[in-house]
């Protein structure tokens, strides 16, 4: 099959399968929702995008300038919901994994196909929602909402912008639900539990925390709105609510959801570092274990958020236990990706250098969150730009450099299409290094003690901020490079073969793009994944 | 300090809990410092070591050497290593915060009471202040603090502490200065349009000088007097016994309530504190005393935030006086808790410890410096 491919020249694949806009907007095709996903997650990282820099060019100077404070909390609150509901929650699953898992483990599609295209409309109905929230004025909470300002004091959106979350759940429940019953329901014949890729563990564990966590979010965002529009009292003490509760029931989800956002990145990094170490990853049970381990423990932590807020002092310690073992399955990974390249044959394509990147920053935003997690430090450091470094690393230097890796390595899968290598690997270095000059000065800020959520700051602060300022327009550019080219190669690229990297899962046994149906014959796994003596025995060494 | 510099690298170091955190932040700066160069330079020697060299052909898969004893033996140590190392981290932070959110039992108090976006402080003594907080040096403050709206958070970077200031009940924050300055109030808990405005300094003085500007401002008398005008305005005194030791039957005598156990209707004990007084003012059949009638009207609406600590002031006043019980602190108070003993002293080494639950504490007398 696959030799016979090579040299195929214009087969019928899934993109030009069926011909016509309707085709594509009534497709059952887990691809061609994939790629659906693609362009709207993209249009609205590029709204995220344009919110941050306005916040980084407002703060280089200590004074409000650019907008005034009420503008300038709108831009920082519609960044962080694009960012977070919009982008980060839906980017790897949606996209990679909608694209991937099927071909992963041997199946047609996933479970419920048409569950997933409505998972997608469901996710434009939230969008469109947030884009009248953004068109018409815009909400000014940020983006926990935190009550009782967002239910009796802010002027903004608020029940709009509650709705559109709340309507944006239900595309992430549909696709976690999609996610397990597939991996569960669809494994071709020999593919057992410990021969699925780590990709596939990441996503399973991904599912199970969007099942359980955001109809958590639903109800607390639903409960706000209820507040605000009918002033039933739950959180606003002047109705006789308490305000705590909402951190509490907003943090039970959003924390594991931090989680959600990271999880598939981890998948992502397992991939790329074992196909271009040509390498079976060290410790695979291990990292396949802990992304369950985080899945679970992921929902035991949310307490941390509350150190400051008057929680109980003894709440706050088991919190902060366990707080710091949820670190250790992360730590374990980045150990046993390090050790898959020991003795490996490394290969620095573009994918792998946002694997290593990902390593770096992903291993100091996880360490600066043990700052947070201890909670005598956590008093000084929460609630300033410490915090925002910390998540910006693990968030952007992981999330999103993760996502970044993927796209780069499953590109010529998805398009058949190959990529200008040099212009990649170029802006991958560009984001790297301001990534670094944008979010390192953050944490010295917070260490001085400048909040997060600051119009206006003291003119001791400015220096810093101004490095800061400066790393964010590196990271603008770095980021039109690969739009640049990656669209380019859809029309120039050379053509990919169905296995350009020399990988060993199964989505590269099929043609570049995959026919519509995935595999002409369904295959039959005979091995364990990452197996690269029989990949070279099958394929010849050909690759590479 | 807030001299008018651009440029920064750490703050100020002004309280007897800013050196505790620092050396925390060190430890966890130079655990995190090692552990991300160790990843860096592995990563970056088995990029350069193992590269894939394309004049050798395809690139060599590896014989699984790897998973024997050996690789669960790695396993065990980079999972045990990281834990041990992160429950260090817990203890020490959680002996710190535990420091923190137990004020000691003479400390001075203060409240603060935050609104968008301003800061009223009102010392006991009377003097009241807008967006600046005057204190002496190296006594233990406790501020009482609540809200009129949204959730602020008191923050000074100075005093590496800050606590969230909540709406409809208090809560404790304390420290000690220990260095004469002027240092940043930051509203830390983002409450609305002018967050970032919602700022103000922080004052630390020599006692002597501390007590000249006390003795400067407020001539309305001290907190606990000016709640005693409420107390006799709202009509408390009614029904309430309160200035004789006496009980007419109808409520709850008020001497020596605070601090003290109250037996309640429903058979549960509650202990009688700042947010105990509050409630029961603003939602009087939430608690009814065993022995008495739910017959008090609420007073919600009649009393502002500032209104209502003069009233608990008052009440306080009544007695016990400190000491007698353990007050207001949410949790068993520690004394020993300075790192450096010598810092209890006061610097003069003249002015006595002031009852603290005079209504009016006499200024020490003593020279100026």
């Amino acid at each position: 099959m696959i030799t016979a491919t090579q040299t195929a020249v214009k087969e019928k694949n899934y993109i030009n399968a069926e011909d016509g806009l309707m085709s594509w907007l009534l497709t059952e095709d887990h691809k061609r929702i994939a790629l659906l996903y693609l362009i709207v997650v993209t249009g609205f990282f590029a709204i995220g995008g344009l919110f941050a820099a306005l916040i980084r060019i407002e703060l280089a100077t200590p004074a409000g300038d650019l907008f005034d404070s009420n503008t300038y909390n709108k831009v920082f609150t519609m960044h962080g919901v694009i960012m977070v509901f919009f982008f980060l929650i839906p980017s790897i699953p949606a996209i990679l994994g909608n694209f991937l898992l099927p071909l992963m483990i041997g199946a047609k599609d996933l479970a419920f196909p048409r569950i997933n295209l409505l998972s997608w409309y469901v996710y434009m109905v939230g969008g469109v929602m947030i884009l009248y929230v953004l068109f018409s004025g815009g909400v000014d909470t940020g983006w926990t909402f935190y009550t009782p300002f967002s239910t009796s004091y802010s002027n903004g959106y608020v029940i709009a912008a509650g709705l559109a979350i709340f309507v944006n759940g239900f595309s992430s429940i549909l696709t976690g639900l999609n996610f397990v019953v597939t991996v569960h329901r669809m494994r071709a014949p020999g593919m057992t539990w410990f021969r699925l890729p780590l990709f596939v563990w990441a996503h399973y564990a991904t599912g199970a925390i969007m099942i359980l966590g955001t109809p958590v979010i639903a109800v607390t965002l639903f409960l706000l709105v209820l507040e605000r529009g009918l002033h039933i009292g739950f959180f606003d003490p002047a109705y006789g609510g308490d305000p705590i509760l909402f951190q509490h029931m907003f943090w039970f989800y959003s924390h594991p959801a931090v989680y959600i956002m990271i999880l598939p990145s981890m998948g992502v990094i397992s991939e790329v570092i074992s196909t271009f170490s040509s390498k079976k990853p060290f410790g695979y049970t291990f990292i396949a274990f802990s992304s369950i381990a985080i899945a679970v423990f992921g929902f035991l932590v949310w307490g941390h958020h509350l150190f400051v807020s008057s929680q109980s002092a003894y709440a706050g310690m088991v919190f902060s236990v366990l707080s710091m073992i949820v670190a250790i399955p992360s730590a374990i990974k980045v150990f046993n990706w390090t050790s898959t390249m020991y003795k490996g044959s490394v290969r620095l394509t573009t994918p792998m250098l946002y694997a290593i990147g990902f390593m770096g920053l992903f291993t100091i935003g996880g360490l600066t969150g043990l700052f947070l997690a201890s909670m005598g430090m956590d008093v000084h450091l929460t609630d300033t730009y410490f915090v925002i470094a910390h998540f910006h690393y693990v968030m952007v230097g992981g999330a999103i450099l993760g996502y970044l890796a993927g796209i780069h390595f499953w590109w010529p899968k998805m398009f058949g299409k190959m990529y200008d290598e040099n212009w990649s690997r170029l802006s991958a270095v560009i984001i790297f290094v301001g990534f670094n000059l944008t979010f390192f000065p953050q944490f010295l800020l917070g260490y001085m003690g400048m909040p997060r959520r600051y119009h206006v700051y003291p003119p001791e602060f400015q220096v810093l901020n101004v490095l800061s300022s400066a790393g964010a327009s590196l990271v603008g550019l770095g980021f039109l490079i690969p739009l640049t080219y990656l669209l380019w190669s859809l029309k120039y690229g050379p053509d990919a073969p169905p296995n350009p990297w020399g990988a060993t899962g199964l989505e590269w046994q099929t043609t570049s793009p995959p026919p519509k149906h995935n595999f002409e014959i369904t295959p039959v796994v005979t091995h364990e994944a990452y197996d690269y003596d029989a990949l070279y025995k099958r394929e010849g060494g050909h690759v590479g | 300090m807030m001299e008018a510099k651009n440029f920064q690298l750490f703050p100020e170091t002004a309280s007897s809990i800013a050196n505790q955190v620092d050396a925390l932040y060190v430890f966890l700066v130079l655990v995190s410092a090692f552990f991300s160069l160790l990843i860096a330079f592995v990563v970056v020697f088995f990029a350069i070591k193992y590269r894939h060299r394309p004049e050798n052909g395809p690139p060599i898969a590896h014989a699984e050497e790897e998973h024997g004893v050996g690789g669960m033996i790695l396993e065990i140590v980079w999972s045990v290593i990281p834990l041990l190392l992160s429950l260090v981290m817990f203890g020490w932070g959680a002996a710190i915060f535990f420091t923190e959110s137990r004020p000691p039992a003479d400390s001075m108090e203060i409240y603060v009471t935050g609104k968008q976006w301003m800061w009223k402080i009102q010392h006991m003594e009377g003097a009241r202040e807008i967006n600046e907080l005057h204190v002496p040096i190296d006594r233990d403050i406790k501020l009482t603090m609540t809200s009129e709206d949204v959730i602020h958070d008191f923050y000074v970077p100075a005093f590496r502490t800050k606590a969230d200031v909540v709406p409809g009940k208090y809560v404790v924050e304390w420290f000690k200065p220990t260095k004469i300055g002027a240092y940043h109030i930051f509203c830390a808990e983002y409450c609305g349009t002018k967050h970032s405005g919602m700022i103000g300094t922080v004052y630390v003085m020599s006692q002597a000088d501390f007590d000249k500007w006390l003795g400067a401002g407020g001539g309305e008398g001290s907190m606990a007097e000016q709640g005693q005008s409420l107390f006799n305005q709202l009509g408390c005194g009614n029904c309430h016994p309160s200035l004789v030791n006496d009980n007419n039957g109808r409520c709850p005598n008020l001497n020596n309530l605070f601090g003290s156990q109250v037996d309640l209707k429903d058979g549960s004990r509650v202990r009688a504190d700042e947010s105990y007084i509050r409630e029961s003012i603003l939602y009087p059949q939430a608690k009814i005393v065993a022995g008495y009638d739910d017959i008090m009207p609420t007073f919600k609406g009649l009393i502002t935030e500032d209104g209502m600590l003069k009233l608990i002031e008052y009440v306080k006043s009544l007695g016990p006086p400190a000491g007698v019980v353990d007050r207001a602190t949410p949790l068993p108070v520690e004394t020993s808790t300075s790192p450096n003993p010598s810092t209890h002293m006061l610097p003069q080494g003249k002015t006595a410890p002031q009852p603290k639950t005079a209504p009016r504490p006499a200024p020490a007398p003593q020279g100026n410096q």
